[in-house]
């Protein structure tokens, strides 16, 4: 209701859930297989860990930034914590420990980018190159492994709640939490006024600075999660994990219709947006398009919806 | 020359133009107003291709025409400069002049910038500019480029100028001469179009005049024929009494003090004082200061130095945050980039710098957040279909209200109104000047920095006019007259008060 006015009309809003559908049925009519319960549950486990990037990367747009290193984030968090839990610290010690790493590498994204002015694409461009030429570093260009049998990080990517994948039980807790957040905290709604208008936010008593940073930290902070979950279902951390993640995220909040240049928009179609890419990405698979051939479906269909949505504000 | 019959033009289902007639002779000057939101803009659109209309007929000339596109108005002859500059500031002048049509050799896209900078320098010399065609554009005052832009309408051999408040952000003498070149033209057979709130440029520049209120046609007057009074009434629909409302409001302690305020290449050596129920002016020219001295109070720019006495204490203020928590708040020159978030509903702009109000442990309260906006609605008499519209939505006065409400919002000690009734229409402009009275009554501290100089008689108690960043006079309610404020705003010597 609050935000309704402020971002766009209803039909714009439903458009990208529209497309959901849309592409479920098309994929469904060539290949039924798609709609049975385990495949579903398939999609939306590997659909989680691009949602909780995604979750992240819409604050971010939304204040008006850009991350590039969430990639890069997730898999210098991921080495660090593998290798903590290699070397036989305690793994709940070891998790809790990489997502604070996420959330300071996150802070240090955004403190460069408030505090220095560095316009966001350049900061986290230089940021991803330092932070995967760390985790490179760090691993020595290896994978680690021998993570131990710890039933709670075991349970984190592998485990199943009431028959729902783990992954997707987090995915589903955060997605409630930062919905509420952005709808009904003060901190939501400065999120998006310092994204419509930083200068009259700043000159109507906001912190700006203070909110650009916790949008990058919470950001590093969703991508560490991810690291925990997708090293749990490897049973490694591979430094070369993440590459091209950031892409993804930003591709599902676009989808879901939020503007780039901040302020408008909101996290339900990032979510719609995360289940496109999940569904295409599932779907081609299935239905037995060849995988160099899905890329260029991918990027048309992105491309489509952007086109479509912008159309509709024209 | 252009005769619009029965123009009607709808929006969602809602009629922003009924019926209305409007007719332009050759080589006059007609003044269009109305309140904000009348439907001038839209029925300017309506004659320049940017909008269709839905209804009623359009000639040129005698001959009947149906514009798609400003493109075609164009070419018909009709140019349209806008309220928001369309100059590239990068540019050199005559890049700017010759955009999109520029001269090359043969088909090659070779610029021949050597011939377009000599014919720029004749052009602008017609219209008695005499500048360098290779500077960039930005060194041009607003009100050159404003000369500039009537270059350009004219090089397409514009017939008909449509200029939207042309004077808002102008210095008087720039005034003077964009009038004077309005009436050279005028000599030569140029039509223009002139929207404006200021009635005193109507008056002195016009021939004619039309008058729309709610999507209406009120009536056709000429200048020569008609009344300020009469404007008036025809444009708010009633008698409007006093312009400036009264106020009886006791000045009582001193709030804030000031000494020596600096900040280079801003201003110098600021030092004043104002009281509880107050309402102090600042005058001067654009660029003379008065915004950034208001920025400094506020936080929002630093100090190199000098002093802050809020309350009688000695204060620090080096955020917009920190002022807000004294009791500070600021209403700013630019409503539309400093004050509002156009994308958010009215309410959520109100919100914006209420959270302490409106929350609790960081979560809004829904119902407080409506409540204030009921309040403030009520007490500013601010016109929207509901808390969801958008701010962008709202007429010119309404969205100042929104931001005066902002501010009301944290019950100030001292606010600071940068320009409040910038084109703002008559009837909204008095009742921003009750809303400042009310506040004042309340012992409120006005600080109300403005360029024109009526309302700075009509509402200060007593007026700084600065100077290229020095005060220059500090005038008591009996010792104000335009002519001395203009004196000192130009920099004229101390002496002119004791001559008087």
């Amino acid at each position: 209701m609050q935000l309704k006015t402020n971002n766009q009309s209803i039909l714009q809003k439903i458009a990208p859930f529209i497309g959901l559908i849309l592409i479920i049925v098309i994929i469904t009519i060539l290949n039924p297989g798609f709609l049975s319960v385990s495949n579903l549950m398939n999609v939306l486990r590997q659909v989680s860990i691009n949602a909780l990037i995604a979750f992240g990367m819409t604050f971010v747009i939304l204040t008006g930034g850009i991350d590039l290193s969430v990639g890069a984030t997730l898999a210098l968090t991921g080495a660090v914590s593998a290798g903590m839990m290699a070397s036989g610290v305690d793994p709940i010690f070891a998790m809790l420990l990489g997502l604070l790493l996420g959330a300071v590498l996150g802070a240090i994204n955004g403190i460069i980018i408030a505090k220095g002015k560095v316009a966001p694409f350049i900061a986290t461009l230089a940021t991803m190159t330092i932070y995967r030429g760390l985790t490179l570093v760090y691993t020595d260009g290896r994978p680690i492994s021998g993570l131990g049998d710890s039933l709670t990080f075991q349970m984190l990517g592998k485990g199943y709640f009431l028959g729902i994948p783990i992954p997707v039980v987090t995915m589903i807790v955060s997605f409630a939490i930062l919905y509420f957040i952005l709808k009904k905290t003060t901190f939501g709604r400065r999120v998006y006024a310092v994204g419509g208008n930083e200068e009259a936010s700043i000159l109507s008593g906001i912190n700006a600075d203070r909110i650009k940073i916790y949008v990058y930290s919470l950001l590093g902070l969703l991508a560490a999660l991810a690291s925990l979950i997708l090293t749990s279902r490897l049973n490694s951390a591979q430094p070369t994990a993440g590459e091209m993640f950031e892409l993804d995220a930003i591709a599902a909040v676009v989808l879901g219709g939020t503007s780039l240049t901040g302020g408008r928009g909101w996290i339900v179609g990032t979510l719609i947006g995360a289940l496109i890419i999940g569904v295409l990405n599932n779907g081609l698979n299935l239905i037995g398009v060849p995988s160099f051939f899905q890329q260029v479906v991918k990027g048309a269909v992105i491309l489509l919806a952007v086109l479509l949505d912008r159309k509709k504000t024209a | 020359m252009i005769r619009m019959t029965d123009i009607s033009k709808s929006f969602s289902g809602n009629k922003v133009l009924k019926n209305v007639h409007f007719a332009l002779e050759k080589g006059e000057i007609h003044a269009l107003m109305g309140e904000n939101g009348a439907g001038k803009s839209t029925l300017m659109k309506v004659m320049s291709g940017i909008y269709t209309r839905d209804s009623g007929m359009i000639e040129v000339k005698g001959e009947k025409v149906h514009f798609t596109s400003p493109k075609q108005a164009e070419k018909a002859g009709i140019a349209v400069i806008h309220q928001e500059l369309n100059i590239l500031p990068h540019l050199s002048i005559a890049d700017n002049l010759f955009l999109g049509r520029e001269e090359t050799i043969g088909r090659t896209g070779i610029l021949k910038t050597k011939q377009m900078e000599k014919k720029t320098r004749q052009i602008l010399l017609d219209l008695g500019l005499d500048i360098n065609p290779a500077d960039p554009a930005s060194s041009l005052s607003v009100g050159k480029q404003q000369i500039l832009e009537i270059a350009k309408a004219l090089s397409v051999d514009a017939e008909v100028i449509i200029m939207d408040e042309p004077t808002a952000a102008l210095t008087d003498r720039e005034i003077d001469n964009l009038f004077k070149t309005i009436r050279d033209l005028q000599k030569r057979g140029v039509s223009f179009i002139y929207i404006s709130h200021r009635m005193e440029e109507i008056f002195s520049l016009c021939d004619r005049i039309t008058i729309l209120r709610d999507g209406e046609f009120v009536g056709e007057r000429k200048i020569s024929e008609t009344s300020f009074d009469e404007i008036v009434q025809m444009m708010v629909g009633r008698e409007l009494g006093e312009r400036y409302p009264e106020r009886k409001s006791t000045i009582g302690e001193i709030k804030l003090a000031v000494k020596g305020l600096s900040r280079k290449n801003c201003f110098e050596d600021i030092s004043f004082e104002l009281r509880r129920g107050e309402v102090l002016s600042i005058a001067g020219l654009m660029g003379a200061g008065r915004t950034e001295v208001a920025q400094s109070l506020f936080g929002y720019k630093k100090l190199d130095s000098g002093t802050i006495e809020f309350d009688g204490k000695q204060v620090r203020i080096d955020t917009p945050k920190k002022a807000k928590e004294m009791g500070i708040g600021y209403v700013t020159e630019d409503r539309k980039s400093e004050g509002l978030v156009v994308d958010f509903t009215v309410e959520e702009n109100v919100s914006m710098t209420n959270f302490a109000a409106i929350s609790k442990n960081g979560l809004i309260s829904k119902d407080r957040e409506r409540q204030l906006y009921d309040t403030m609605v009520k007490r500013l008499g601010i016109r929207t279909s509901g808390p969801d519209q958008a701010a962008k939505s709202l007429s010119g006065g309404n969205q100042q209200k929104v931001v005066i409400a902002k501010w009301l919002g944290i019950e100030p000690k001292l606010l600071i109104l940068d320009e409040p009734t910038r084109g703002v229409d008559v009837g909204a402009k008095k009742e921003i000047y009750s809303i400042i009275n009310e506040l004042a009554e309340r012992g409120v501290a006005i600080l109300m920095i403005s360029s024109e100089l009526p309302e700075v008689i009509g509402m200060a108690d007593r007026v700084l006019v600065m100077h290229e960043g020095k005060i220059t006079a500090d005038l008591a309610k009996n010792e104000m007259t335009q002519e001395r404020i203009m004196h000192f705003a130009t920099g004229g010597g101390k002496l002119a008060v004791e001559d008087q």
